[in-house]
């Protein structure tokens, strides 16, 4: 019984303790927290260092943030954002409500380098096609080949529309064969035997065995590998280069917290972020880690090009290329 | 005849308040979105492209024949189910509540499963494309169809089929003149709910269909979520709303003046059916219910059986799951309760509207409204709660309204005639004449809301994770099995709540 | 004529033993309290529900796995004794031919059978626009149309006024008279088993009783189960 009530005067004294922190709210997408994502350990690790408590608020993925920013304005509760990309920075830039982040951006280690004052990186990865080795002994070696590839070996693919990855993909497809892609996409339409509504379901039917090949990341593999011990599933490495995907943070200007949420910028490109990137986001870190990545994202497919457009090309031609994709699949 | 006016009368308060609540949750859902539209885009913001009318098309066409596909045979296999006795008859029905409760892609899954590339059935029908896009839909609502039909047909008079079996009647005089009657009430309704459900088909129709596949509903969450075009959205709201309320008025107009009258409390027994030419047409209606439902049902429990695991996030899903489904399950029979009792075409709308306006428009307008209390866990809740109810209310009240028919018709001048209202009624009177319908409604209401991802992808923050949110989140981290596990956990749950209702509901049962 | 010998029918927890015999032309009330089994001991005569053992013949015929429609029964229930979707004429004919075709004959025996009721006005009505002791009266004409020797009423008028109560039950003597009918009545009134019935069956304690006539059984005493039933103070 005493124990009980030393116990409970305990939880009620942190609770007093909790009440008087800061707290910094965090927007994110769904799979950063929970039990699955990173976002506990890197709450954990940031609260050490400072007299805090992080609330994260997850919602679906990095278009759904973006659109609660939309709706919420000026008003949003939010006081760091993580989990854009770099399709939506552009569009994130024109609400006016990111700040300065004020960190140095030469310690941000994504392909191409990194310029941007109001968005930091905090992890990236290419985008590649996962293939079944029990399927696929002979994988293609470019976009071409995939294009153009035997219509019998099926593929599944996300829709641009509904889809992050889907929309990577028609970029992808775009910055390689520019005015041509409508063409390539008749073409390449028929050996696409799903068009899912997102990266889960289709993902999904790939592991089935309904498809020989899925859009994915180069870092999926190393799952498999690290948590499954298999290499039954790898990612093919196209000669004209990867698209990339670059998620970021902003800080809110308006924040009432300001403070506190430069200091979780801070935190971002240090081992403590970054420590749980690689195994638990399965992106690449977007700075040095306290160890050395295992050694499983060492036979990862390293692109020898990374195709990336800038935000400001994707959202000025965004709806015109999905317009354009889809009479193409249609027709 | 005067009569049934002041009866009316006695109710209409309660009725007025229940239907403007329906309403009001649908404006509010509304308006903010329109004001929102209007204030950065002007009037200009509302407009349509070409490409609209292809996607009304096909969304009208698909949602047509899945309707068909699932209406016609779930019709006859309610009523071979309602006939015929054989071992496995209840374990069947309740089998057939399950498909209800999984989340569209579970269903996917376990159809490539059996009808998939290199699969028991690969080949038999072409799963990416039409054939995979109905087969999806009838699985879902074939056997929402029979439970449906056959709790309307546990409505009829008993007497009816005694007096059939006296005067000879063959069965397809019994049909006629005993259960269509009362069946030709429920069909236009089941009708339209099942293909509102398919028009707004979203997962299922781009997985399997692909990008020449979009129906409406697909339409509307692109311009709702990647160009966040809210004024285009609003457009494509008011064409789905305007098609539904047609949809509505047409079914009102074949819903006749109900005809069924208060039945004695005999046990149904049913005489007809018995020949063996009948017996045979039964059957082979059962099996191919069986059939549609029972194999990808299998395909889920040995995907996930190895895999069933109760770890701590798995039990806090299933609490919230069971939390959510049981709160809007009441809520919807308290709305229910208030709108299931009048039958204009007005009232029908209302109890529809969560159909006919688009949770994603609703949830993103109800957003705006309660921006100031976002970041209230409460209010997350609450609001996913309501969704989920205002979504689940059109079919709690296809089952009780016909039950509010039997009963107004059985005891109404009665209750009038010794003052019997309020809470007294309730308790003697429409409790237990009720009650079977009251407790399969609300168990309907409650497998729709722990099955629902629409609600709680729109409203949901702050770790309100569901078991279907759950499953989605661990697909998202390459854990399919875990999320095979879970999936079976959520049909294992619904299983046990249409055992259980069954098992309450049959408290009361007359005999 | 009909006889019971040495039946039990049984449905759950529900028991009744049945050992009984009622003579052609008689008019039998069956009296006993709720739940006690008298719509049970009907439905078994009509062939709605199955004897786990015993013998019943109707009219000297084994009734054994005779379904309802060959019986030499009609029966009346309280209610939805009518389709409601079709007129009063077409409920009458039904009684001669499910599929509705009738010869000019057949014709006629419906129009004399809703005469003989008195519903000969209403022929063309829809059952929802008259009132409950019509229906009943619809119900009657359809009983004389399919000429059964056996009648069995449950409870048939216990939904109308007690001045059209009488009216009915008189009707039904005198068809019993004119078509030497033998009738079996469920009712809740023992003032109509007094007026119209020549015995009585009392069911109690899951046991149908052999029939006495009513003057002997509304003068029996020191029977508990009867006093109770009918109320008496001992």
């Amino acid at each position: 019984m005493k124990k009980i009530l030393l116990s409970a005067t305990m939880l009620l004294a942190l609770g007093a303790v909790a009440q008087a922190k800061d707290i910094l709210t965090v927007y994110t997408y769904e799979s950063f927290v929970g039990d699955y994502g990173p976002g506990a350990k890197i709450k954990a690790k940031f609260e050490e260092t400072c007299d805090c408590e992080v609330k994260w608020v997850s919602l679906g993925d990095g278009v759904a943030v973006l659109n609660r920013l939309k709706l919420e304005g000026k008003d949003t509760k939010a006081d760091v954002v993580l989990g854009l990309d770099t399709n939506l920075t552009a569009e994130a830039h024109d609400l006016g409500v990111f700040g300065k982040h004020g960190v140095d951006v030469s310690r941000a280690k994504v392909p191409g380098g990194w310029t941007d004052s109001e968005f930091l990186p905090y992890d990236y990865g290419h985008f590649a096609f996962v293939y079944n080795t029990e399927l696929i002994k002979k994988p293609p070696n470019s976009l071409e080949e995939l294009v153009n590839g035997d219509p019998k070996q099926k593929i599944a693919l996300e829709d641009p529309r509904s889809s992050t990855p889907g929309l990577g993909f028609l970029l992808w497809m775009k910055t390689v064969y520019g005015d041509q892609a409508a063409e390539k996409w008749k073409v390449l339409k028929n050996r696409v035997l799903i068009t899912a509504p997102g990266w889960n379901e289709a993902y999904a039917l790939f592991t089935k065995g309904e498809v020989s090949m899925v859009f994915s990341y180069v870092t999926s593999p190393a799952y498999h590998m690290i948590e499954e011990k298999t290499d039954k599933y790898q990612a093919a490495n196209f000669v004209e280069g990867h698209y990339l995907q670059i998620e970021v943070a902003g800080l809110i200007e308006a924040s009432p917290h300001k403070a506190l949420a430069q200091k979780f910028m801070d935190f971002i490109l240090t081992p403590g972020f970054q420590d749980n990137i690689p195994t638990i986001n399965w992106m690449m870190p977007a700075s040095a880690t306290t160890a050395p990545l295992p050694a499983e994202f060492d036979k990862l497919v390293k692109p020898a090009k990374t195709l990336l457009y800038s935000p400001q090309e994707v959202n000025a031609h965004r709806r015109e290329w999905i317009n354009e994709w889809f009479k193409a699949v249609n027709g | 005849m005067n009569g049934s006016k002041l009866l009316m009368a006695e109710r209409t308060y309660q009725h007025f308040a229940a239907q403007m609540l329906v309403l009001s949750s649908v404006i509010l859902g509304l308006v903010p979105l329109i004001w929102f539209a209007i204030s950065r885009g002007g009037l200009s913001a509302f407009r349509l492209d070409a490409g609209v009318w292809d996607v009304l098309a096909f969304t009208l066409e698909q949602a047509f024949l899945s309707t068909v596909l699932s209406v016609v045979p779930g019709l006859f296999i309610a009523r071979a189910m309602a006939r015929q006795n054989f071992p496995g008859h209840t374990w069947l029905l309740r089998l057939f509540a399950v498909p209800t409760a999984l989340p569209a892609i579970v269903v996917v899954l376990a159809l490539t499963s059996i009808y998939g590339n290199k699969h028991l059935l690969g080949g038999w029908i072409e799963l990416y494309g039409w054939g995979g896009i109905l087969l999806a839909h009838v699985f879902f609502n074939l056997p929402l169809a029979v439970r449906l039909f056959y709790e309307a047909s546990e409505q009829i008079a008993p007497e009816n089929f005694r007096l059939s079996a006296q005067l000879s009647f063959t069965d397809k005089e019994v049909f006629w003149h005993v259960e269509w009657p009362v069946l030709r009430n429920i069909v236009p309704r089941v009708s339209a709910l099942i293909f509102l459900l398919c028009a707004a088909s979203f997962v299922i129709v781009l997985t399997l269909g692909g990008p020449t596949a979009t129906t409406l509903e697909v339409a509307i969450y692109q311009s709702l979520r990647l160009d966040f075009d809210i004024g285009r959205a609003l457009t494509l709201g008011f064409i789905q709303i305007v098609l539904c309320f047609v949809l509505v008025a047409l079914s009102g107009r074949v819903m006749l003046q109900s005809v069924t009258h208060a039945g004695n409390q005999l046990f149904q027994r049913r005489f007809d059916g018995q020949g063996s030419v009948s017996r045979f047409i039964d059957l082979t209606m059962i099996v191919f219910g069986a059939l549609v439902v029972l194999p990808p049902l299998f395909a889920l429990v040995s995907s996930g059986f190895m895999q069933l695991q109760i770890s701590p996030q798995v039990l806090s899903a299933s609490g919230f799951s069971l939390g959510i489904g049981f709160v809007s399950a009441c809520l919807d029979l308290i709305l229910a309760w208030n709108t299931a009792q009048q039958t204009d075409w007005f009232s029908q709308g209302i109890a529809l509207s969560a159909l006919i306006v688009p949770p994603a428009v609703m949830a993103t307008g109800w957003f705006i409204l309660l921006q100031p209390f976002s970041d209230s866990l409460i209010m997350v809740i609450a609001s996913i709660i309501a969704l989920n109810a205002l979504m689940a209310l059109p079919f709690v009240v296809s089952i009780l309204a016909p039950a509010f028919e039997r009963r107004r018709k059985k005891h109404d001048r009665l209750c009038a005639q010794l003052a019997l209202s309020g809470w007294q009624k309730l308790r003697n009177i429409d409790l237990p004449l009720m009650w079977r319908p009251l407790v399969q409604s609300f168990l309907l209401g409650f497998i729709l809301s722990i099955g629902d991802l629409t609600a709680i992808t729109l409203l949901g923050n702050q770790g309100v994770v569901t078991l279907p949110s759950l499953i989605q989140i661990q697909m998202g981290h390459y854990r399919g099995s875990d999320a095979a596990g879970t999936a079976l956990l959520l049909a294992i749950l619904s299983l046990v709540c249409a055992w259980a209702a069954q098992r309450f509901g049959d408290q009361y049962d007359p005999d | 004529m009909i006889l019971i010998e040495n039946a039990l029918f049984k449905k759950k927890k529900f028991s009744l033993y049945i050992d009984l015999h009622i003579k052609s032309e008689n008019f039998v009330a069956v009296l006993g309290a709720s739940g006690a089994g008298k719509s049970t001991l009907l439905s078994i005569i009509a062939g709605f529900e199955d004897l786990e053992r015993g013998k019943l013949c109707l009219d000297g015929a084994e009734m054994q796995n005779i379904p309802p429609a060959k019986r030499p029964v009609s029966m009346i229930f309280q209610d939805n004794n009518v389709f409601p979707h079709l007129n009063v004429w077409d409920n009458v004919a039904l009684g001669i031919s499910p599929s509705l075709k009738l010869n000019e004959a057949q014709k006629a025996q419906v129009d004399g059978a809703l005469v003989r009721v008195g519903l000969s006005q209403y022929a063309a009505r829809k059952p929802g626009n008259i009132s409950g002791g019509e229906r009943q009266r619809v119900a009657l004409a359809r009983v004389l149309v399919r000429k059964r020797k056996i009648l069995l009423l449950d409870e048939p008028f216990a939904a109308l006024d007690p001045g059209l109560r009488h009216d009915m039950l008189d009707l039904v003597s005198d068809l019993r008279r004119e078509h030497a009918l033998t009738v079996l009545m469920v009712t809740h009134q023992p003032g109509e088993a007094l007026r119209a019935a020549d015995e009585i069956i009392f069911v109690a304690d899951g046991k149908v009783r052999e029939p006495i006539t009513s003057k002997t059984f509304f003068s029996m005493h020191d029977d508990g189960a009867i006093d109770s039933y009918l109320g008496k103070t001992r």
